[in-house]
């Protein structure tokens, strides 16, 4: 049997407003709600609930012929709560299919996978309670922010109890070999690793674009071409590609609609979800990636997130912070805490020419403007933090 | 005594100390019985201030178009018609062609309105030349139009249009020279800017410098007789009290500023090696560079190379109030420039009772004691110094007191004065030569 594995992540970048220099010590609220508002409200009339009617539709008629994998960042929890309560409602209808799995994330969609272990832990399993409380299933796959995976991260998931991880189907990582079965990890190999399918998954992201692009039947003809041995096809892409940054317009609902039927009809490929995926099939080899690989851009390594000095002092100076934030578990810093380890902020500094940052949204003109003003917002944010150390040195020292 | 001014900006249109000094000037020379004085810009805003100086812009002056005259007029200043890449003083992040429409299509009319004006934009924008040349043709007939028995024209921008008054009137021209080429470029002077400024000071019956140090540039450099140039200080303004409310300080540590265009004329990298070697000496203190410009990236890529960003702040560019603001918070003020013609920010700082470090690079240096000068290059003597003015109490006590009574003593009043003087040699000189005849 074949399996065809659609994954879905749904992130929206919690965005900082302009913090200057001034500022620091005097204002202590970091967020434009205003933009954050607009773009949520924006995404959930053009993408999510018009995408999410379509699946529900399609989830209520094919009868567990289709079946569908989530892996919905905290932040972006946090953001419909606020702005748009109805966007959740929507996924717990999904949900109450049964054809739905939701993955588990880091809660703040942060780079803490590359720093500490303890937080990246913590992060998981405050991100795997909130999915069970709203949708009512414990995660049992793991999919790291923006696809980042090494040997390491996938060990400390294994230690964690997770059975699978999804990756990025790197062309320096895999070579001559095939995204299209599965792989273990190579330390701990009971941990099973998915690859993206990079073509199959930008065909659909970027393949609207023009006359002639992709169609339902075009997209099962590609399919029916693959090796006869090849079992898996996996599709993680972002949910925003839906009516987002495909708008309405280039039909990209409609291929959605038609897409199930098509693929059953005419091929042997059937729909499955990640955990399906992880305990039907066995993996065909381990496979090593002792330096980190991530799903951002054309090089599929962290050099649009972490490749410059700008991008490795913000999130060197971030994690420094650790220590404290730990000792002092102040709710209000602890909230700020989680927004500032976005892997968004990171995103808006990278220098890399041709780096299309502005499809994120991106409120600064430059990476540079986008650094100093998350450093600005960091040196408030740690002179908050001392304000709330005093006391508690002064206490045990009179003790 | 009618002096005829040609200017390029005036407050509040300024982009940079040019302006700022050409107001105070023009402000002390008001204050002189026997001048009277019209002060010539490109464009007027109508909000500039109009009590003390007759402020006139050309973009306001009314020109009768005739054939030969125009003819005449680019026969003269041919040496205008170039085609080139030019890096504005004032604005370094933009760059602008020196190229003019006017000038190459050999039309035989320049552009007017209805009114018979010529529209200017006044800023440094990308048809520098047009304007400057344009501007030029106004003033001939400005000066053909107002009595004057002085020109007085305010750096390079300003100097064709004291050389077309002067063409017409035949008055003397007294060039003014706030900044040279070689202060603005590291080395690598632009030969089409040199060439005007050149022009300017050949054609000057005396040259005015803003430090010795300029003079030198002038003599040396630009080959100008040295009896023909003198040298007079700028002043500063007293602070107006409403700029002094208080801002609260959000941060508890020292603040070390940096404050002017992040170029290579002011030395930014010096300023942040400097920080980097203090911040481990003390954890009472925090960088702050206010400004932008074409080093900015660069400096903040140094910065997060040295691992120091959360103690190194960047503000952008600030103006009007923000600038009397950050001079508030700062504990230390520092000028690390390469080659700086005066540095009238080193005065606004000691007036805002900041201790200042100056390079001895700069022109102010030549008549400032109570501030600290190092070379621009010595970061070990920066860094040693600042780490004494934010440790050691009586320092900066000593520098906040002397300095401002020493900088509360530079008038414009005074600098009024000793421009004055030099009128009175230009207008002697020339009446001179009329009478030789």
């Amino acid at each position: 049997m074949k399996a065809l594995c659609f994954c879905f992540q749904v992130h929206q970048a919690l965005r900082l407003r302009q913090y200057r220099f001034f500022d620091i010590g005097n204002e202590h609220y970091y967020y434009d709600d205003y933009t954050n508002e607009n773009i949520i409200r924006k995404l959930a009339d053009t993408c999510y609930l018009p995408a999410n009617a379509v699946l529900l539709d399609l989830l209520i008629a094919l009868k567990g012929k289709f079946k569908i994998s989530f892996s919905i960042s905290g932040l972006a929890l946090d953001q419909f709560e606020l702005y748009a309560p109805e966007v959740i409602e929507s996924f717990q209808k999904l949900a109450t299919t049964g054809y739905v799995e939701f993955l588990s994330e880091t809660d703040s969609h942060s780079l803490v996978s590359l720093k500490n272990k303890a937080e990246f832990i913590k992060q998981i399993e405050t991100h795997s309670q909130r999915i069970e409380d709203l949708f009512g299933q414990k995660p049992q796959v793991f999919k790291n922010t923006e696809l980042i995976y090494s040997d390491s991260i996938g060990e400390t998931i294994a230690e964690l109890g997770f059975h699978g991880i999804l990756a990025e189907g790197a062309q320096h990582i895999l070579k001559w070999k095939s995204p299209n079965y599965l792989y273990c990890n190579s330390i701990s190999p009971k941990l099973k690793v998915l690859m993206r399918n990079c073509k199959f998954s930008n065909d659909i992201a970027w393949g609207f674009n023009f006359d002639g692009g992709l169609t339902t039947e075009r997209f099962v003809a590609n399919l029916n071409q693959l090796d006869e041995k090849e079992q898996i096809v996996n599709i993680f892409l972002n949910y925003e590609t839906i009516g987002g940054y495909q708008s309405k317009e280039t039909g990209i609902f409609d291929f959605l609609r038609y897409l199930p039927e098509t693929v059953i009809r005419d091929s042997e490929f059937k729909f499955a979800k990640v955990s399906e995926i992880v305990s039907n099939y066995q993996a065909v080899s381990k496979i090593q990636i002792p330096v980190p690989i991530a799903c951002v851009d054309k090089e599929q390594d962290l050099s649009p997130l972490l490749g410059n000095h700008i991008q490795n002092e913000a999130l060197n100076k971030l994690y420094e912070l650790n220590a404290s934030i730990v000792k002092i578990n102040d709710a209000r810093l602890n909230k700020d805490w989680r927004f500032l380890q976005a892997s968004d902020h990171f995103y808006f500094m990278c220098t890399k020419p041709f780096t299309n940052n502005n499809i994120h949204n991106n409120p600064f003109s430059s990476p540079y403007e986008a650094f100093i003003n998350y450093m600005n917002i960091l040196s408030d944010f740690k002179i908050c933090l001392k304000e709330k150390d005093i006391p508690k040195i002064t206490s045990t020292s009179e003790s | 005594m009618k002096v005829l001014m040609f200017g390029w900006e005036f407050p509040p249109h300024i982009s940079g100390g040019l302006g700022t000094a050409c107001y105070g000037l023009t402000k002390g020379m008001s204050k002189i019985k026997e001048l009277d004085i019209v002060f010539v810009v490109p464009k007027t805003y109508g909000d500039e201030e109009h009590n003390t100086i007759k402020l006139m812009g050309a973009n306001n002056t009314k020109i009768t178009q005739v054939k030969e005259q125009i003819e005449e007029f680019k026969q003269k200043h041919k040496y205008l018609e170039v085609s080139a890449t030019l890096i504005p003083y004032n604005d370094p992040e933009k760059q602008y062609t020196f190229r003019s429409k006017d000038l190459t299509e050999k039309k035989r009319f320049l552009n007017i309105s209805s009114e018979g004006k010529i529209d200017f934009s006044g800023n440094y924008g990308e048809n520098l030349i047009e304007e400057i040349y344009k501007y030029a043709y106004v003033a001939s007939a400005i000066s053909l139009e107002n009595d004057h028995d002085v020109i007085h024209a305010h750096d390079w921008l300003a100097y064709p249009a004291g050389i077309a008054a002067k063409d017409v009137s035949g008055k003397p021209l007294v060039i003014h020279v706030h900044a040279t080429e070689f202060d603005r470029s590291d080395g690598s002077v632009n030969s089409k800017v040199f060439d005007l400024e050149k022009m300017g000071m050949d054609a000057a019956d005396q040259i005015i410098t803003v430090s010795n140090r300029t003079r030198q540039i002038v003599i040396d450099k630009y080959g100008q007789n040295p009896d023909k140039v003198t040298t007079v200080y700028n002043a500063v303004d007293s602070l107006n009290l409403q700029e002094k409310k208080e801002t609260p300080k959000g941060v508890k540590e020292k603040i070390v500023t940096f404050l002017g265009r992040i170029t290579f004329q002011k030395g930014p990298e010096y300023f942040v090696e400097a920080a980097y070697k203090v911040l481990p000496k003390s954890d009472n203190v925090r960088f702050v560079m206010a400004g932008s410009g074409d080093m900015l990236e660069k400096m903040i890529d140094r910065v997060a190379q040295l691992g120091i960003a959360d103690k190194f702040h960047f503000t952008g560019f600030l103006r009007g109030k923000d600038v009397y603001k950050m001079f508030h918070l700062s504990d230390v003020y520092v000028m690390p420039s390469v080659s700086e013609p005066f540095g009238i920010s080193a005065l606004e700082a000691m007036q805002s009772n900041v201790p200042t470090i100056i390079s001895k690079q700069s022109g102010v240096s030549e008549i400032l004691n109570y501030v600290a000068k190092l070379d621009y290059w010595d970061i070990d003597a920066i860094a040693d110094t600042i780490y004494g003015i934010i440790s050691y109490d009586t320092l900066p006590i000593m520098f906040k007191e002397c300095g401002r009574a020493e900088v509360d003593d530079l008038k414009w009043e005074n600098s009024a004065l000793n421009v004055y003087d030099v009128y009175k040699k230009a207008v002697e000189a020339s009446n001179h030569l009329i009478n030789a005849f």
